[in-house]
């Protein structure tokens, strides 16, 4: 019996080629099963799905505190809480997303009737990421069953609580002939990677994201990358300064003390009001999280010390040494990072060219922030962008003219818990999005069903061909019904 | 040389140009005048590269563009207009669109097969949604390479669009580029390297490919259906292009009794429309070039295929010509039925019953189409549900691709990305979430430092439980699944 359980775990500990080629066989014998199509089974998972979250509050927290110190609150407004809205959103809308759609026909085709008809991908691939792992794990999970595929789902190692707390939970309260957990880092995905999957939904960095669609390539498998960037925010002069620090915060530090892909990276104000923002930010910080921030149980750890000396190597180089205006201390043993706000950082400095991920806020100065918007253009384009304003003309040209996944006007972060909204990248920020329908849209092929009876030939579709043939085409196509009549009648064919 | 094109073509899409529905809307009308204009050039180009029918050309490929052209004329407005999103009421005072945005600078890769529809339709997609574009030809297709390089750049932005003529090499070096998005027609193997490419740049792809589209006949009672039945066959084999088409219909799956009756049909349907013999076919595209016409040969030089062959087999070396030809039960492990066609070599494929149509497809790679003649609701719904093809025509061929409401696109093995009508647009957009919020009403439970009360707020506003909260915010105290003690 000990033998045993010591052989298992050793399959377990190494998931190789063979071990991804038998999982992907058999969810692929369940999917052939046609067990995921119906609509009960996938309304039966959402539901455990939902339970699982609902009986599991308390280990969740834990997990996310033990892996990022993340505060409570966050866990719950960020992970656990939109978990369960995406489940109920679904469960509500489920039913009528999964009807074909009707639609009309052209005359070319007369008489028919056609409709598309949405059917689940297959197999899919779930890669999560570290920062939000409960969220980003659960939620394309949500989508891809609520599409009726079958599902492997990959945590990231680098948040090992939450990783293990969801191979627990998925393996106890979901079906496990359709939806599994693979846990590990490196060789674990690329083994995975090796595998013919009907879609890969990957969430994480550029780097990595150019592997998984490489990978992908070689069996022509469609891809969603759900990356990050630079997420600007523009901040007009003309506002409500306190509300603005406030949300500023919460869209910075409040997002797992800025390791999210749609925190504010930077701000960019004009010269004048940069000094009164920065007053405001500093007077709203302490009330947020004290005069000791490193002590604050408000604020997220970094993740890991990698990130962290990759977070202090930003502050550390040489050419920004005199931009710091606010903040700046660490605790290495912790690994936290207190909220800190750089001033006019030189355009050259590492912190201006690398996505940030961490509590770090620089704030450049320009002239204009309308000249500004359009220095976008020459830039990698942004997982979202915000604009603080009530310039109406502002709000138009930013609109216009800023290229983002997402914007966001006076307010940060928000936009991603609207299910009405698609969330996801453009560019350099990634490919394809999810949230509501479009969750459920990234995991289904839209099959086009055409109706036809065998009355109703049209013979100019056939050879031999005739000039009179010709004509009787060019009317139909054109949809010229006076042309189709006159070469009907003076066809004797 | 592609560069300083690629360079330019950033520089017009920067300068917000191609965005107005005005320049659009002008370039669609350019295309339609520029086929109104030359129709007998087309006509020509295509005779020299494929020997096509003037009719073929215009069903297939005049007629097609200038209708994709037509449609997206008179819908393009209506799909640049932002998309009002529902928002929740707790988001109040907000509100939410859905606006689509150009890409930027997008490649099409045109294949050989459709040389103008499959090279123009895409670039109605591309321009509808806004954006620059290089369109690379097939150098296997020379004469309509020539012409649409020649003739687009009178009559489109030639600012904003650009064509490139060219082989292999020229392609690589244009894959080497950065583009916004890539729009490839072809086979599965160079979609590979494509998509290869397309990863060093994150770069979105669309990728038209093919398969081996199935068509199930049913053993048809009405003798009338199962004449139309043959001729929708025929005209769906060896009318596009001769087979050589990546919705042509590639083998065909009946009942053993009713092998021969389809035969016949097929048959007749034959020397109706493409005459007799090899001495006096007509109507019948050639095969693109010796390197198609070696390999299609090569196919029915093993023995055994050789044997199963019922009707034709002739092959015109000189013209390139390859008579329809039909096989009964050929090999399933030989090439014929391992690789896709894409020309005119029929396979039957006879079976026990005909619902074991359904586990013979699912054994192979997902087609693009998959067409079924039957009138058999129950088996309608089975093909429908127990299967899976980029699309489902039943009772027909090809036509499909007439319908502009209708996605085209692959799954699997047959691609992935579609377009046509509003898909094209879809394509070559991004859509993208745009969230307006006031300062008017601020809730103060978002915001730090942490509490009990806020922790409530927040649960209930999750819940859109907005009695909940009023009664919160009265300070009623309500039902606690978490307890203080969580909350640090």
């Amino acid at each position: 019996m000990a033998s045993e359980f010591e052989k298992k775990k050793k399959e377990e500990e190494v998931f190789g080629a063979e071990a991804a080629t038998s999982l992907v066989k058999e969810l692929r014998a369940t999917f052939t099963s046609q067990k995921t199509k119906s609509y009960e089974w996938r309304v039966s998972q959402l539901k455990s799905l939902l339970k699982l979250t609902n009986d599991h509050e308390k280990e969740i927290t834990d997990a996310l505190r033990s892996d990022l110190s993340k505060p409570v609150f966050e866990s719950y407004v960020y992970e656990i809480a939109l978990v369960k809205s995406s489940c109920e959103f679904m469960l509500k809308e489920l039913k009528h997303w999964m009807m074909p759609d009707k639609v009309k026909t052209s005359i070319a085709a007369f008489p028919s009737s056609a409709e598309i008809v949405r059917e689940p991908l297959g197999v899919v691939l779930v890669i999560s990421a570290w920062n939000y792992p409960f969220l980003l794990s659960l939620d394309p999970v949500i989508g891809a069953i609520a599409a009726g595929n079958a599902v492997v789902l990959k945590p990231s190692e680098i948040s090992p609580a939450t990783s293990s707390l969801l191979a627990k939970l998925l393996g106890e309260y979901m079906d496990n002939s359709a939806v599994k957990v693979v846990e590990g880092a490196v060789p674990e995905t690329s083994a995975l990677l090796e595998q013919k999957w009907d879609k890969i939904f990957y969430t994480g960095n550029g780097k990595v994201g150019r592997i998984v669609l490489a990978a992908a390539a070689k069996h022509l498998t469609p891809v969603a990358l759900e990356l990050g960037g630079k997420c600007p925010l523009f901040v007009d002069s003309n506002i409500n300064l306190k509300v603005t620090a406030r949300r500023i915060i919460t869209g910075k530090w409040g997002l797992n003390n800025g390791q999210a892909c749609v925190a504010a990276d930077h701000i960019i104000t004009t010269k004048d009001f940069a000094t009164k923002l920065i007053d405001a930010l500093k007077l709203e910080l302490e009330k947020f999280y004290g005069s000791d921030p490193l002590i604050s149980e408000d604020l997220s750890r970094i993740v890991s010390p990698n990130h962290f000396a990759r977070l202090t190597k930003l502050l550390d180089d040489d050419k920004v040494s005199g931009n710091i205006v606010h903040g700046g201390q660490r605790d290495e043993i912790n690994l936290k990072i207190a909220p800190t706000i750089l001033l006019d950082a030189p355009e050259d400095s590492l912190i201006m060219n690398e996505e940030i991920f961490g509590p770090l806020l620089p704030i450049v100065t320009v002239g204009s922030l309308e000249d500004s918007f359009n220095d976008m253009n020459s830039k990698e384009k942004p997982l979202a962008a915000y604009l603080f304003t009530n310039n109406k003309k502002l709000k138009e040209e930013f609109v216009k003219n800023v290229s983002a996944g997402g914007l966001l006007i006076n307010d940060i972060a928000l936009h991603l818990t609207n299910p009405y909204l698609p969330f996801g990248g453009v560019g350099e920020s990634g490919m394809d999005s999810y949230h509501g329908r479009f969750s459920f849209d990234t995991f289904t092929h839209k099959k086009a069903v055409l109706y036809r009876g065998f009355s109703g030939d049209v013979s100019a579709r056939y050879p031999p061909y005739t000039p009179r043939k010709l004509r009787l085409l060019k009317a139909l196509l054109s949809l010229n019904f006076v042309g189709i009549i006159r070469a009907l009648l003076g066809s004797s064919n | 040389m592609e560069g300083v094109w690629s360079e330019e073509l950033r520089k017009t899409f920067r300068s917000g140009r191609t965005r107005s529905v005005e320049w659009r809307k002008s370039q669609l009308r350019a295309i339609l005048k520029m086929l109104e204009d030359h129709q007998n050039h087309i006509f020509n180009a295509l005779l020299q590269d494929l020997s096509k029918h003037p009719i073929e050309v215009y069903r297939d490929e005049i007629g097609v563009v200038k209708k994709s052209a037509n449609y997206s004329l008179s819908n393009v407005e209506k799909w640049m207009a932002p998309k009002k999103g529902q928002i929740p009421l707790l988001f109040f005072p907000s509100r939410g669109e859905v606006l689509p945005e150009p890409l930027g600078v997008v490649l099409i890769l045109a294949p050989w097969n459709f040389p103008i529809s499959l090279a123009l339709d895409p670039v109605i997609g591309a321009i509808s949604a806004g954006n620059t574009i290089v369109l690379k030809l097939s150098e296997l297709a020379p004469a309509c390479s020539a012409f649409l390089a020649s003739t687009i750049p009178l009559y489109l932005d030639h600012t904003a669009i650009k064509v490139i003529e060219g082989g292999t090499d020229i392609a690589e070096q244009l894959l080497q580029q950065r583009w916004d998005k890539i729009f490839f027609t072809g086979s599965p193997r160079v979609g590979r390297i494509v998509m290869s490419e397309a990863a060093k740049h994150l770069t979105p792809v669309t990728l038209e490919l093919g398969g081996k589209c199935p068509a199930i006949l049913d053993s048809l009672s009405d003798p009338s259906d199962i004449k139309v039945a043959a001729k929708r066959i025929a005209g769906g084999k060896w009318g596009p292009c001769s087979g050589q088409a990546c919705i042509a219909v590639d083998y065909v799956l009946v009942e053993h009794e009713f092998a021969s009756i389809l035969i016949e049909s097929l048959k007749k349907a034959i020397s109706r429309f493409y005459g007799g013999s090899l001495e006096n076919l007509k109507n019948l595209s050639r095969i693109v070039n010796k390197h198609h016409f070696d390999r299609l040969r090569n196919i029915l030089k093993d023995p055994i295929v050789a044997a199963s062959i019922v009707y034709g087999g002739s092959l015109d070396e000189k013209n390139l010509i390859i008579e329809p030809t039909i096989l009964l039960n050929p090999p399933l492990d030989a090439e014929i039925m391992t690789e896709e066609i894409f020309g005119p070599l029929l396979p039957i494929i006879t079976l026990t019953n005909i619902q074991q149509s359904i586990e013979f497809i699912n054994s192979k790679p997902k087609p693009l189409a998959l067409y079924a003649f039957t009138k058999n609701e129950t088996f309608k719904k089975q093909i429908l549900t127990e299967t899976s093809s980029g699309s489902v025509t039943f009772n027909d061929v090809m036509v499909q691709f007439l319908c502009d409401t209708l996605p085209f696109g692959g799954v699997g093995q047959s691609g992935f990305g579609r377009y046509h009508g509003k898909y094209s647009f879809d394509t070559f957009s991004h859509e993208k979430a745009v969230l307006h919020r006031s300062y008017f009403l601020e809730l103060e439970p978002r915001y730090p430092p942490w509490n009990d009360f806020k922790m409530e707020f927040i649960r209930l506003a999750y819940k859109f439980d907005y009695l909940g909260l009023l009664l919160l915010l009265l300070g009623y105290q309500l039902r606690r699944t978490f307890t203080s003690s969580h909350l640090h």
